[in-house]
């Protein structure tokens, strides 16, 4: 093997291996940042040592043990170690022998753990997304300033503050349980959400590290969706990620041109993410009580992921679950999409009442689609004149170059009958 | 990216191959739960054995020709397939080498996605699929 490709192979046994390395080192010497260092510490002692002696047989059991070696090195050869440090030492030395007698432990469980505590609250959001990227995703810190469009220092400074704030609020490395893990688990299905939707809006032609962000939440999301099986929104998240995917080749034109929904061709749509998102959707399903925001969000996307065709989707059934969504995770922008499946299911009159509660909105007053909403229901009512200047309206707002002229041209299309 | 690893075996193995012992079914779990513990499994399926397919072959004429198995002249039959989503090549060849397995090839190949055809294949698709 060439040292360029074993350079190339550790970099893969690294991106493989690195999350389960940290969680790993992590549960022993209950700190992530630490944990990180150690980890990285091995990675650098198999780029030097490799390319001599080639990629050994198992190359996470062999980062593993040098790290560990590492630990207990650095812990006795410094002699100016606090107390605490020391006391550290003597765990890691415990917990080493528990190890040993323990071979196959529960890996699952440390992953688990060092999720919870990359989407810890002691952190605000942002740092547990870079976080999460950087511990569970094994991105790189550049990697990860480039997808959120921030200086490499930035995003460097962020994944340091993230780690010492840990360390500071002397946060357990641990998975919670019972209620403590439904009170925190929203926080680590939002992190995988919020690092979907970053990669969903990107565009074809930009940095191939964006869009890759979408892969990457739904790796973390079915990770996630194993380690919590019992928990129906983890299960709701990834299907709700898998029916969104599935359309991801169908969503731009060629040109990069966004297209709507409806106006999507079918054919272009994943069946196997569907059919995988449908599946989990079921699991969310089965499980006792009724479905979460996620659950109900992936059921409406389900919808029209079982339609054939755009006239084939079941409005009133999509109609009913914003109704439930509204219920549980209340919002204008929610309102506003009931309102629209309302006008698809029953007619423009009732969706026209549904709008008119949330017209003053503040959450909505620079959102182009209340008004470009509100123009095509008074259009079907033949209100044609109030139609046009909600539309004039709407083309005001949009930032989409594309989508203004469409909207200029159903304002102008509009004749006033009296 | 997508990729598929498919398990090719030496003909003359295949009947063993398509009666494994417990522990070699164990081996095989175990590698397919990590798989879809570490979120990069879609999809996985083992195949009955040729002889128990069929073959339906095109000439230049696009004239047909159906054989029932077994097939004589075959040196490497697939015994099953895993469709995986990786990161990069080189990380599906690096589970591709963790499959637990004896006197066989997997081999993998990325799936085509719509963006590596050239720009006007892909307007052609969608002309004809009624995109625009």
């Amino acid at each position: 093997m060439s040292e360029a490709e074993t350079q190339r192979s550790i970099e893969t046994v690294w991106r493989v291996e690195s999350a389960r390395l940290i969680a790993g080192l992590a549960r022993m010497v209950r700190d992530v940042g630490f944990a990180e260092d150690l980890a990285q510490d091995a990675l650098v002692v198999a780029l030097e040592k490799w390319p001599q002696t080639g990629v050994p047989d198992n190359p996470g059991a062999w980062l593993m043990a040098t790290a560990k070696n590492r630990a207990i090195d650095l812990m006795r050869r410094n002699t100016n170690f606090e107390r605490k440090q020391e006391e550290l030492v003597r765990e890691v030395g415990v917990r080493m022998a528990m190890d040993a007698a323990r071979v196959e432990h529960g890996i699952g469980d440390d992953l688990l753990a060092l999720i919870f505590t990359c989407c810890h609250p002691v952190l605000g959001t942002e740092a547990r997304v870079a976080l999460t990227l950087k511990l569970l995703g094994g991105l790189t810190t550049p990697e990860i300033a480039r997808a959120f469009l921030v200086t490499e220092s930035t995003m460097a400074q962020r994944i340091v503050r993230a780690k010492r704030t840990l360390s500071a609020a002397g946060v357990p490395f641990e998975t919670p349980d019972g209620t403590e893990l439904d009170e925190r688990l929203p926080a680590v299905l939002e992190v995988i959400y919020l690092v979907f939707n970053e990669g969903y809006a990107a565009t074809a032609g930009e940095d191939w590290i964006r869009p890759g962000l979408c892969e990457e939440a739904l790796r973390l999301g079915r990770i996630v969706a194993e380690l919590v099986p019992r928990e129906p929104e983890a299960h709701g998240l990834i299907a709700l990620l898998e029916i969104q995917a599935s359309r991801s080749a169908a969503r731009t034109r060629a040109n990069g041109e966004p297209v709507l929904l409806l106006e999507q061709d079918r054919s272009r749509w994943d069946m196997l993410l569907i059919r995988r998102g449908l599946a989990a959707l079921k699991r969310a399903e089965t499980m006792p009580g009724p479905l979460g925001p996620y659950g109900l969000q992936a059921a409406i996307a389900a919808c029209h992921a079982r339609a054939l065709d755009a006239e084939e989707t079941e409005w009133v059934r999509i109609a009913a679950l914003y109704d439930a969504l509204a219920q549980v995770s209340p919002s204008p922008v929610v309102e506003l999409n009931r309102a629209v499946a309302v006008g698809m299911a029953f007619g423009p009159e009732p969706a026209l009442t549904l709008l008119d509660e949330i017209a003053d909105e503040p959450a909505l007053a620079r959102y182009h689609l209340l008004p470009s909403v509100r123009g095509d229901l008074l259009e079907k009512l033949g209100r044609a004149a109030e139609a046009r200047s909600e539309f004039e309206r709407a083309a005001e707002m949009t930032a989409n170059e594309r989508e203004r002229t469409l909207l200029l041209a159903r304002a102008s299309a509009l004749v006033d009958p009296a | 990216m997508r990729f598929m690893m498919f398990m090719c075996l030496p003909e003359g193995q295949q009947e063993q191959d398509w009666n494994p012992t417990p522990e070699d079914v164990a081996a095989m779990t175990r590698y397919n739960e990590e798989l879809r513990k570490a979120g990069m499994l879609l999809s996985l399926d083992g195949l009955h054995p040729p002889a128990e397919g069929a073959r339906v072959g095109f000439d230049s004429e696009g004239r047909q020709t159906v054989t029932d198995g077994p097939f004589a002249e075959a040196r490497e039959v697939v015994g099953g397939y895993w469709l995986i989503e990786a990161r990069s090549k080189a990380e599906a060849v690096e589970w591709a080498s963790r499959v637990p397995g004896r006197d066989c090839t997997v081999e993998v190949r990325r799936v085509f996605e719509l963006s590596d055809f050239p720009e006007d294949l892909q307007e052609a698709h969608q002309s004809e699929w009624g995109g625009e």
